[in-house]
Order: C-alpha cells, then structure tokens, then sequence
C-alpha cells in the first residue's frame, strides 16, 4: 500500500494508462505548463509532447466534440472540463454525439472518451462552479457515470474509466482531491459498476456516493452511539449500477437512506428511491428516505453553504425517521 | 461525377415520392439542387479520406460511397440499413467508407471532423477530413472553435460550408453581416474561398486544392459553395419563405442540367448520358426494392449496442 491523496491518485492512473496506451491522449484547458488547475496532469506535457497533452482553448463545446471525433477513429481522450458545471456550453458533443453515436450507428462505433470533472459544493465557489450535476449525465442512455470517493478506488476506476469502449464521466469531488488514502501497488483496476460497503451494519442501508460517503460514515458512528447498527453502501459507479449490492443490503436491514450531494429534485437519489420502492417494497420497513441539498442556488457565503447540501446532522436524523426515533 | 449527381438527384427524388405516399416516417431533408457540391466536394478526396455530413447529408454519404440499397434501407428503418434502421435519414453513417455521420444537430459534425484531423495528426497519418455545414451552422458556435483549434495547431481539415442561404426560412443576410461566408478566414489566417457551388468541376478543383494543403500539412482551409436546395427544409415545407423569383431563377442554374449542357458542349455523346440516366434509375429502383423487401429490426434490438461493454445491466436500470 502507498498513502496519497485522490489528486495524486488519479495523475497516477491516467499516468500508468497513457504509458500503457499510446491512443491516450489528455484534452483540456490548462494541463500543460500548469498541469491543471488540480494538479492532475502535472509533468505530463514535458513527458508525453503536445501531441498527447492537448492544451485547449476555453471552447469547451469544441473541444469536447473534437474529442468525440477522435474516440471515432480509435483515440481514447480523457478531456478535462475545469468544474463539472462548464457541462453547459458542452452537452450537445456528451449527450447527443457521444452517447448516441454506437446506438445510432447500429453499432459501428464506439465512443471510448472519459469526461472528467471537478464537482461539488462546500468549497465556496458559488451557484456556477458547486454543482453536482450526476443527474444530467445518469439520464441519458449511452453514457457511463463514475464518482469515486476514495484514492483507492479513484486510481482503480480511472483506470477501468480509461479502457472502457463507452464514454464514461467521470465525477471527481473538489473536496477529496486532497485527501490521502491508501493505494495498492501495482496495477490497480477497479471495475465499473462494484459497489463497495464500506461499513456493514443490520438496521438500516444508508446508499451514497462521492463525498456524502464519509459524511455517511460519520453518521454512522454517531448513531452506534445510539444502538442504531448502519450499513453504508459507496455506489461508486451510477451507471452501470450495482443493483445487486443494493438488493442484498436491502434485504438484511428493511431501512433505507439515499443521500446525495446534489438538489434533492429530480435527483439519482429519487431514482434508487423508486427503484427499491417497486422493487424491494415487500422487504421495506418504512418508506425510503432522502438526504439531498436544497432546491436551490448553491450560495457562496459559508452559513447559506452549510445550510444547502446535506451535513452529517441531515442524515443522522433521517436515519432516525426511518427507524421511528426521535 | 455526373453519374454520382444523377444517383444522388435519383435517389432523393425516390424518397420525396415515397414520402408524399406516407411510406416514409420521420423527416427527410433533400439536398436536391446541391449535388454539385457533394460530389465536386467528394471527387477531391481518397478513399482513406473522411467527411462529417449534415442532417441535409444523402449526397454526401452517396459521393463518398455509400450504397444506395443499404441507404435506402436505413431510410425505411430496416435492419439492412447502415446502421440497422436506427439512424435514419440523419445518421447515415459508415466510417469504413471515410463516412463518420450524418448528424442531427446544426454545426455538431464540425468538431467531430476536427478531432478526426487531430487524430490524423496524432497518428501521423496523412488522411484529411472535410466537414459539410450549411450557412447556418456557421454561425453555431462549433464554428468558431473548430477552426480556431484547427488553425491553431494545422490540422488537416477542410470546412466545407454549403451556402444554400436559407437556415429553414431565414435568409442568411439577415441574421449575418458578411457577404461571404468564406470571408471569415481571414479571421483564423487560414485560405478562404467562395466557389459556384453548382459547377461541380469548380467545387473539386477549390477542394482538391484545399485537399492538398491540408495534406502537405499547412492546415485547414474554408471552402464555401455558393448553392440552393430546391425543396423545402424537409418534405412537407412547401417552402413559401422564399420569394419564387429567386427559386425560379436558381431552377435555371439546377447543377444536373448545366453540367449535363456543359457535357453535351465538350462532345459528350448524348446516348452516354442517357445510358447513365437509365442505369440510375435502375439502380434506385433495385434499391427501393431492396429496402421494401428487407425485414424491420426485431423487437429486441431496441436495447442493444447503447454501450459497448455491461449493455445489458446499463440499460437496465
């Protein structure tokens, strides 16, 4: 094992794949001499030449389908978009070229791109550069939706993300960047759509992703303070999505809390809702609960912030509502 | 050249017909009266070469090879269709021909044409892409961006603009300030020129020179074809947008018949036209039979090929 941060782990992955594959190439604003504004691609430019690096103009559209152009002639790009939240300016290429271009063409292509993009709120950065946007990519058919939450599974699933035939978005959280983990020497790939439960409890599944997962665990701690033995499921991967994992967990605990970083409507966190509800509604307990943020602009002065998506406190009482505890 | 003017002209011509008889679903946009540039367009490209189409695209995807059988099928949605009936009219699509795909969405075919140059480029190969867009995909902002890209960091690319001067019902002047389309170059330092978008032998020689810039590796080029669709915008628009003086004046200029005249005048013996003609017909009558004949695409393909690895479970849910 090798102690480094979600940042380091990624470099390290996208690294090792484009040692591996010369089709890998990096597409983005700024990941040259800056070597991203994460620090991801650090080095890369100086290793790899221009021809692999491809320091774009801010033409996020362009780029973006450029990109989808290149998957089309066996180029597998990994493009960069600075906050997840410039998605706007390059939906057309993500969700009408790339996820429709196989289906479309009755099979004779493939798309192999991987979208990566900072997301997530608590850093800040306001109503344009906070979103958690899962939801915009999970509906459309033909795309892949990974958000790793730990180094670990950031460098394993970067890696499967990078080898996948499909366009995959890849979700990384801006707060976790820095956070340090362990990572397993060597080759390290985790594949797409294995969950992982990071904590194994009987009275209620808490299902979750991305930064929520910690906030989770730490509910969880509290709330064993309180008798109340909690599961927590990281999903990992959105889409594909480890139903199985999920029916399992279900199954043993009869309690369920979604949570998701993102606003609560229209959300993923209503989608797993409604699946277990038509489901798993014989194995259920109580209705399934949801910890979201609120239906509103993320705001950028920390105490509206903190108010806006969810705290430990959010879901350590949704927890108790399901279980009927005050 | 003419023959491939004449299949295209045929073909869409067969599709208008079998549209008006409710036989075809969905929208089909002919580029009836624009065959010169498709095919000048084509002409000035190998074999190994690629194009981007538009959602005005059977002519492109005709010049650059595609069958007109496996065409036709795809326009009646049947499995024998390029891409199994579930593209359509908009999304022909064969990328073993050069073809990367028609496209649905205005100006969408430009970047994806420019990351096919930037492929070349990478690989170090020497294919050039030319992507087809009309007047008003040039003022998408796709436009822009891909050429500045492509200018930045010569990519082999030809932007092929089909100025057939109407986006639907709007005239192009009155939602742009230039004259020309091509007068734009000039901002991104690249050659540009406006050609007679009707003569196909004009068209081939502004590509092939463009063709051959790029190849060499000088970077991309615009190209505009000054032209007009005679039909509506798709089956159905009865057009009425356009003042019929301009139509009828550019009815006069319909590509076929002057490159046919142009033929005769170079003592083209007339019965080899006549010969072409009639073998066209023939061959869209075989390729309409074709279509009719080829079974739908069952049921259960519905979900497949949505992804390439884990269809499956990623469909399911």
């Amino acid at each position: 094992m090798k102690k480094m941060s979600v940042s380091h782990a990624i470099r390290e992955g996208m690294h090792e794949e484009m040692l591996r594959d010369e089709n890998v190439i990096m597409v983005g604003e700024d990941l040259g001499t800056m070597g991203s504004p994460f620090a991801i691609t650090q080095g890369f430019l100086d290793e790899f030449g221009p021809n692999r690096v491809i320091e774009t103009p801010i033409s996020e559209s362009s780029f973006t389908g450029m990109s989808v152009g290149a998957a089309m002639r066996g180029i597998r790009p990994v493009v960069e978009l600075m906050y997840v939240d410039f998605i706007s300016v390059a939906m057309d290429p993500v969700m009408n070229q790339a996820a429709k271009m196989r289906y479309m063409t009755g099979g004779q292509v493939h798309v192999p791109m991987v979208v990566r993009a900072p997301m997530g709120s608590g850093r800040r950065n306001a109503g344009q550069h906070s979103q958690c946007l899962e939801t915009l990519f999970t509906h459309i058919p033909g795309l892949k939706v990974v958000c790793p939450s730990t180094a670990a599974d950031a460098k394993g699933l970067i890696k499967a993300a990078i080898r996948d035939d499909d366009p995959v978005i890849f979700l990384e959280h801006k707060l976790l960047y820095a956070a340090k983990g362990d990572v397993p020497e060597g080759e390290h790939v985790i594949p797409l759509g294995v969950a992982d439960v990071k904590r194994e409890g009987k009275d209620v599944t808490i299902i979750t992703w991305s930064r929520q997962v910690f906030f989770a665990l730490d509910a969880a701690k509290e709330l064993e303070k309180e008798g109340i033995d909690v599961e927590v499921i990281d999903l990992r991967s959105l889409v594909p999505l480890d139903w199985e994992t999920i029916k399992k967990s279900v199954s043993k605990t009869h309690n369920v809390v979604v949570v998701q970083e993102g606003v609560k409507r229209s959300g993923f966190a209503g989608e797993i809702s409604a699946q277990i509800m038509e489901e798993l509604f014989d194995e259920l307990d109580a209705p399934v609960e949801r910890v979201a943020a609120l239906n509103t602009v993320a705001p950028f002065s920390p105490t509206l912030e903190d108010v806006f998506f969810p705290q430990v406190d959010d879901i350590v009482k949704a927890v108790k509502k399901v279980v009927n505890l005050k | 050249m003419y023959t491939n003017m004449v299949r295209i002209r045929k073909f869409e011509v067969k599709l208008t017909d079998c549209f008006t008889k409710g036989m075809l679903a969905g929208n089909i946009h002919t580029s009836v009266g624009q065959e010169a540039t498709a095919v000048g367009a084509c002409k000035a490209l190998e074999k190994r070469d690629f194009i981007a189409a538009t959602h005005r695209g059977h002519g492109h995807c005709i010049a650059k090879g595609a069958k007109t059988d496996i065409m036709m099928a795809e326009l009646f949605g049947k499995v024998t269709g390029y891409c199994r009936g579930k593209g359509g009219s908009m999304h022909v699509a064969d990328v073993s021909l050069g073809i990367l795909g028609a496209n649905g969405i205005v100006g969408a075919g430009i970047p994806i044409a420019t990351g096919s140059g930037l492929t070349s480029k990478i690989k170090g190969t020497d294919e050039v892409t030319l992507a087809f867009f009309g007047d008003s995909a040039s003022n998408q902002g796709t436009f822009h961006e891909s050429i500045n890209m492509a200018a930045a960091w010569k990519l082999p690319v030809v932007y092929l603009c089909e100025n057939n001067q109407y986006g639907v019902s709007v005239n192009i002047h009155t939602v742009t300030n230039t004259d020309t389309i091509a007068v734009r170059a000039k901002a991104y330092d690249i050659p540009g020129v406006t050609v007679d978008g009707n003569n196909p032998l004009e068209v081939y020689e502004a590509v092939k020179k463009a063709v051959e810039y790029a190849r060499e590796g000088n970077g991309p080029s615009l190209v505009e074809c000054m032209t007009f669709r005679m039909r509506g915008h798709y089956e159905g628009d009865p057009a009425a947008y356009r003042p019929k003086e301009v139509t009828e004046e550019w009815r006069k200029k319909d590509p076929i018949d002057t490159f046919r005249a142009y033929l005769l005048n170079q003592s083209i013996d007339e019965k080899e036209l006549i010969a072409i003609e009639e073998e066209m017909d023939k061959e869209i009558e075989a390729a309409n039979q074709f279509a009719q004949e080829s079974p739908y695409p069952d049921a259960s393909e519905v979900t497949l090929d949505v992804y390439v690895s884990d269809n499956e479970r990623s469909v399911a849910r």
